[in-house]
């Protein structure tokens, strides 16, 4: 009995469990310190739609062992300047945000080649190397943001005339473009942000499908074995740039989606510690350095955005004090530092 | 023979470049921007006099981990939040002057030194990716900081001066000033030569550090270390304790870093509560980079190299991007960026480098042994 | 009563789960003594070895049985530090050194002297520093009494191999409680005049009382340096001769064993094949441990040509240098074309094969199920078993062909499972084997390297993978290129048995020469016409 218990503990996994546990003991708890569990729930799927595809962005890099992508701001780059230049070209509504989506592109493809070109130059220091390539390139940008001659006063600052604002709004642009497309109301309080699941979702059936073609194979074996890739011919280098190309066009998509929906196009160091919570939430959902499911990247962006949503408003009325902050850090920082003590299974 | 000594001399000056290509490039930036800037040298020099006692020891405490083989020490902002813990509570109690300062080492000696073993224990558990689990640990353990620090203090742990609690009765502020304590390490003796301050007792402590670490690397100790930091493979099987030498290695630097960080606030005079130490790891191990250490190699010449590079470009690059562009902004900008790209372009130049070493290694060795046996087989045919 | 042997092992037998490795053995050392252990493959050489030293892995798998007295005392160690501690030292095949060292510092390696110090009274002997003047006297004395020329202020990296063994010599040397030093190939990678130092060394290490355990594939270093010999075979002690009483032909008899004659199934059908399908020509390979050094061979059309030799002496390089899987300079010219090396993608694509050696390391998907580990290749070198949408933009994966193919090949060659779907982790070695075998089958290739086919399975699976390959063989009339450390397993199916020694050719045999023929090739008696061979 206590080995089968143990048996399913391992197959689930304790933090997964004990998160999961926690945030219905805040579901339970919510409606005893006046938190409408309605509106929560109406929170946690907006934000669950607004930050998936971020998540599911570290899915291919993953799947090609190439391990977490600590460099995800590099895609969340790509996003800002697709953002900004449809923003630019003052391009409004569905028109503006598919602009923005294809100049997004086009960025992810240049900046995820040459980071994968560096990922495969320095192979076992990844993560690290890519820490600190994405922290840089947040700050480069930053001087960009600052020099870049963009002209539409929305953008730049009133007074000075000269750099971009740190917070942008997408209202008269594409404010909730995805969100509003199909939304529908259950009860009071409840609003499903259809449009934007939707998007997720495509995107969600899109990296499933790669999976499924040659290359998609090709993919995964190489995750999975690279001496046996190398050894039926598959060039591991090619198939790993592949796969940090898809990540980063992923990345800034799920960037794009996020400002939409939150109504802001955010600057500056505004993107620097994005790559950790994305992390915290795939790992939160089951997937570790070297191994990933497509459940992982949807239960985990759920538990996660849960317990982001859940945590403030009851804790804080419980306890009366804002504890929310701490206890984030605490989850998902502790979140990354388990899953990379774990050790790698040994093949044998 | 011909062949082992012109493999062995790959261009030197080459070799030189890509060695220091850091160093070489701040002395560049330096060399245009210092006069770009405006400041008179003694204005300068005076900064980075300051910005040399001040930064050095916590520098200085990354240098044993790289010994170990550990790479940089991120995990030093663990270090950082024991020296501050200790800063909280001398201020609480108001003990001033050196004594307050002594004191506050004093406390976060067996704080550094528990974190210090947790986070060895760790990093022995995450074998091949120390540096960044170091960091994250840092993120990690500061969550527990603000539970200890923002929620613990004023209610668990008794605070009695309520002027550095927030106004709801518990928790720390944002920043407190450290009165009692400012400077005063540096101000028992500061000479004064030609306008430039000097404060002698700061320095000494922190060649004090040095000498410190001079002497561990001659011990057993010490030795036993570079062996683990070499080959942790041989070092076991020679039997050297490889776990438990790897945790001493970052409890000490932890516990210099705490030493190292309450030099740093003193200097400075006040504590942000939640912020001081969280860009102390990196700061600390850009300057380390800068002057010309690698994740495998670090001296204690690279330490204050780096410093006087670092942040000299510190200094005066607002005043430059001010003058250049009319963006002090810009200057700010650009500081973050240089931080985070030393250390972006070092690592992965660093793992670049060994892999291309590794495979010229492989080649070197092929060719040496394809002549050695070309060479038998034809005295074999002479005899 | 003092014994007066150093190290007396009585009826000492090992088994792994079951699978007997060491069967009584009985082996008496004298101080001074040096015993030359011989034998082929899996004899049990590095088992005892192991044994001797205290590997914590013998410890670890239920120890021994038997008993073993050394110094006078029984021991049972549980760590080679135990061993170390008793005064058995050991010179490993892999340098066991620091590179970035000089030779004081790797022979001193956590023996090094140190000047006491009053915090280490505080803390731990550790912060004590080291007394570098003694550690450099006691390094030039360890090294003084091999009396070789070695600098021991010199890294370790920058030292020629030679030097590097002399360090290795003079740690265990330094060891004052050293009585008995145990040998595994210490000449394995050097040079013939650096081993003739290192031989020297070994003499010079005996005269001072030390015992020594020495092994070597060099026959003519055993009968030259040991005082008597130790031939292993199956895990049993065959004989034990005298260097003065013996010679070559007569040690490579006792290692390999008698001829069974007609029974023992070798193969005798003889077959002519005349097109030359595979020319080698001067390859080198740099496979760590596995180096070929200058082969040149020429594969028939149709043949199965056995590759043989001992453990590390490059036979193994040969399949994985042609196949692109370690650097290989050379020329191979396969149906008058030649091959692009170091060009897997390419080499497949021409129509040559793989099954490497490493099973579960590179000829698997451990976790991933059987029916892409056989479609694998296939799929991504011919691009079969996928379906085209939108003019081929979209290579879709036809996983249905592809169980199809599996489930064929579960049919044809017995693979046990539950079904296609299973992960390929969860078969047994016999099974995986198969699989790998289906998955170059797969190809269709005109000629297959198959490397170590039944290592590690057992006799059943053995015998059913020879027999697929015979047919297969026999059917499509592929060219086999069958590499197996069991020379036996190589008599029974190739057509030619070429032994390597030393990363280059000794000889090519057929199936149905003596034994004892083959044992002197491995041995590194190179064949130099019928004379030797019938001497």
């Amino acid at each position: 009995m206590n080995e089968r218990l143990k048996g399913i503990i391992e197959n689930i996994g304790l933090p997964r469990l004990l998160i999961a546990s926690f945030l219905l003991l805040l579901f339970i708890i919510a409606p005893f310190v006046g938190v409408r569990v309605d509106t929560s729930i109406n929170d946690v799927i907006a934000r669950f739609a607004m930050n998936g595809i971020l998540v599911l962005s570290l899915f291919p890099m993953i799947k090609s062992g190439c391990g977490l992508n600590f460099g995800l701001q590099l895609g969340v780059i790509a996003g800002l300047l697709g953002a900004v230049i449809s923003l630019e070209m003052k391009v409004t509504g569905f028109a503006g945000f598919v602009l923005a989506i294809i100049i997004s592109i086009v960025f992810a493809i240049i900046f995820g080649y040459l980071y994968g070109l560096l990922l495969n130059k320095v192979k076992g220091e990844e993560m690290v190397v890519a820490t600190y390539v994405g922290f840089s390139a947040v700050s480069f940008m930053s001087i960009m943001w600052l020099l870049l001659p963009f002209k539409n006063p929305d953008m730049i600052w009133a007074y000075g005339g000269e750099g971009l604002r740190t917070t942008i709004s997408t209202e008269g642009y594409w404010h909730h473009i995805l969100n509003d497309f199909l939304s529908f109301q259950i009860g009071s309080h409840i609003t499903i942000p259809t449009g934007a699941l939707l998007f997720f979702a495509l995107l969600c059936l899109i990296v499933w499908a790669f999976f499924r073609t040659k290359a998609g194979t090709a993919m995964e074996a190489v995750g999975s074995n690279p001496d046996y890739a190398r050894s039926c011919g598959i060039d591991v280098d090619r198939v790993r740039i592949q796969s940090v190309i898809f990540s980063t066009i992923i990345a800034a998509l799920g960037i794009l989606v996020y400002q939409q929906s939150f109504g802001f196009i955010q600057l500056y160091n505004a993107p620097l510690m994005m790559a950790f919570p994305a992390i915290a939430a795939i790992l939160l959902g089951g997937a570790s350095v070297t191994k990933v499911k497509m459940w992982n990247v949807l239960l985990g962006a759920l538990l996660f955005q849960g317990i982001l949503t859940m945590t403030p408003s009851v804790i804080n009325n419980l306890i009366k004090s804002d504890m929310s902050e701490t206890i984030r850090i605490i989850i998902s920082n502790g979140m990354i530092v388990y899953a990379l003590t774990r050790r790698m299974k040994v093949r044998s | 023979m011909k062949n082992q000594d012109s493999l062995k001399t790959v261009n030197p000056v080459k070799q030189f470049f890509i060695n220091y290509a850091v160093p070489i490039l701040f002395i560049i930036m330096i060399v245009f921007a210092a006069p770009m800037s405006g400041l008179s040298p003694v204005f300068l020099i005076n900064e980075v006099m300051t910005r040399l006692t001040r930064n050095s020891f916590l520098i200085l405490s990354l240098l044993i981990p790289v010994l170990a083989g550990m790479g940089m020490n991120f995990g030093i902002v663990m270090g950082a939040m024991a020296g501050q813990i200790g800063l909280i509570l001398i201020t609480d109690w108001q003990i001033v002057g050196v004594p307050g300062i002594l004191l506050a080492m004093l406390i976060s000696t067996p704080i550094a030194i528990v974190f210090g073993y947790f986070t060895g224990i760790v990093l022995n558990k995450a074998r091949g990716r120390e540096m960044v689990t170091g960091m994250m640990l840092g993120y990690f353990m500061n969550g527990i900081y603000q539970l200890l620090v923002l929620y613990g203090m004023g209610k668990i742990i008794p605070i009695r001066d309520k002027s550095i609690l927030l106004s709801r009765g518990y928790g720390i502020r944002n920043a407190i000033s450290l009165d009692g304590i400012r400077q005063s390490l540096d101000n028992v003796i500061k000479l004064d030569i030609m306008g430039i301050q000097i404060p002698l007792v700061t320095l000494a402590v922190i060649a004090l550090n040095c000498l410190f670490i001079i002497w561990f690397r001659k011990t057993k100790l010490g030795q036993d270390m570079r062996t683990v930091g070499q080959d942790m493979e041989v070092a076991r099987m020679a039997g050297i304790d490889v776990e438990k030498t790897r945790i001493i290695s970052i409890i000490i630097s932890t516990v210099l870093a705490a030493y190292g960080m309450i030099i740093y606030l003193q200097n400075i005079g006040t504590i942000n509560t939640y912020n001081s130490h969280e860009q102390i790891g990196f700061f600390a191990v850009a300057a380390l980079l800068v002057g010309g250490a690698s994740v495998s190699r670090a001296s204690i010449l690279n330490v204050f190299i780096g410093v006087v590079l670092f942040h000299t470009v510190f200094i005066v690059s607002p005043r430059a991007g001010k003058e250049l562009i009319g963006s002090a902004q810009l200057g700010e900008y650009f500081r973050v960026f240089i931080t985070y790209g030393v250390i972006a372009f070092s690592l992965a130049l660093y793992a670049w480098r060994n892999r291309i070493e590794a495979e010229n290694e492989r080649k070197k060795a092929m060719m040496l042994r394809r002549a050695s046996l070309q060479n038998e087989a034809e005295e074999g045919g002479n005899l | 009563m003092k014994d007066k042997f150093l190290l007396r092992m009585e009826n000492v037998s090992k088994d792994f789960y079951g699978n007997t490795v060491l069967k009584n053995v009985n082996l008496n050392v004298k101080p001074g003594e040096i015993v030359g252990l011989v034998g082929e493959n899996g004899a049990g050489k590095s088992t005892l070895m192991k044994i001797i030293f205290g590997s914590s892995e013998i410890y670890e798998t239920g120890g021994y049985n038997g008993k073993i007295i050394f110094a006078g005392e029984e021991v049972n160690f549980r760590s080679s530090f135990d061993a170390l501690q008793a005064g058995i030292g050991m010179v490993h095949q892999e340098f066991v050194l620091i590179p970035g060292y000089s030779a004081t510092e790797n022979i001193l390696l956590n023996t090094e002297p140190t000047r006491p110090n009053i915090l280490a009274e505080v803390f731990d002997e550790r912060v004590n520093t080291l007394d570098w003047p003694e550690m450099k006297k006691r390094a030039k004395e360890a090294i003084g009494l091999l009396e070789v020329d070695l600098d021991p202020d010199m890294l370790v990296k920058e030292m020629p191999v030679g030097h590097r063994q002399f360090t290795e010599i003079a740690r265990e040397i330094n060891r004052e409680s050293t009585k008995l030093l145990i040998m595994d190939e210490p000449t394995a990678v050097l040079t013939e005049s650096e081993a003739d130092v290192v031989l020297k060394v070994i003499k010079k290490i005996a005269s001072m009382g030390i015992a020594v355990i020495f092994i070597s594939h060099r026959l003519k270093e055993i009968l030259t340096v040991c005082d008597y010999i130790v031939v292993l075979r199956d895990g049993e002690i065959q004989k034990e001769l005298r260097p003065a009483e013996t010679n070559e032909r007569e040690i490579a008899e006792y290692m390999v064993g008698k001829d069974l004659g007609e029974k023992s199934g070798v193969n005798r059908e003889k077959r002519e094949f005349n097109e030359t399908i595979l020319k080698i020509e001067n390859l080198w390979v740099d496979m760590p441990g596995e180096q070929v050094n200058g082969i040149s061979l020429e594969v028939k059309k149709g043949e199965i040509l056995g590759i043989g030799g001992l453990t590390g002496q490059g036979k193994l390089g040969i399949a994985n240098g042609i196949m692109g899987l370690y650097p290989a300079e050379g020329r191979v010219i396969f149906k008058g074309e030649e091959l692009p090396l170091n060009n897997t993608r390419e080499i497949l694509n021409r129509g040559l094969a793989f099954v490497s050696e490493d099973r579960r390391g590179i000829g698997l998907l451990l976790d991933q199920p059987l029916n892409w580990n056989i479609a694998f290749t296939a799929m991504q070198v011919k691009g079969e078993y996928l379906k085209n949408y939108l003019g081929g933009l979209i290579k879709w994966r036809d996983d249905e062909a592809i169980s199809q193919l599996a489930r064929e090949y579960i049919e044809r060659l017995n693979i046990k499972c539950f079904s296609e779907r299973q992960y390929a982790r969860e078969l047994s070695g016999g099974n995986q084997q198969k699989v790998c075998l289906a998955k170059a089958f797969a190809l269709n290739p005109e000629v297959l390297f198959v490397s170590e086919p039944t290592r590690g399975i057992d006799i059943g699976a053995k015998k059913l993978v020879l027999d697929t390959l015979r047919l297969y063989n026999r059917e499509y009339g592929t060219t086999i290129i069958i590499t197996s450390s069991e020379l036996e397993e190589l008599r029974t199916i190739s057509d030619r048995i070429a032994i390597i020694n030393e990363g280059k050719i000794a000889g090519i045999l057929p199936p149905t020469a003596d034994r004892v023929e083959f044992g002197l090739l491995m041995l590194g008696k190179m064949e130099t016409g019928e004379g030797v061979l019938n001497e």
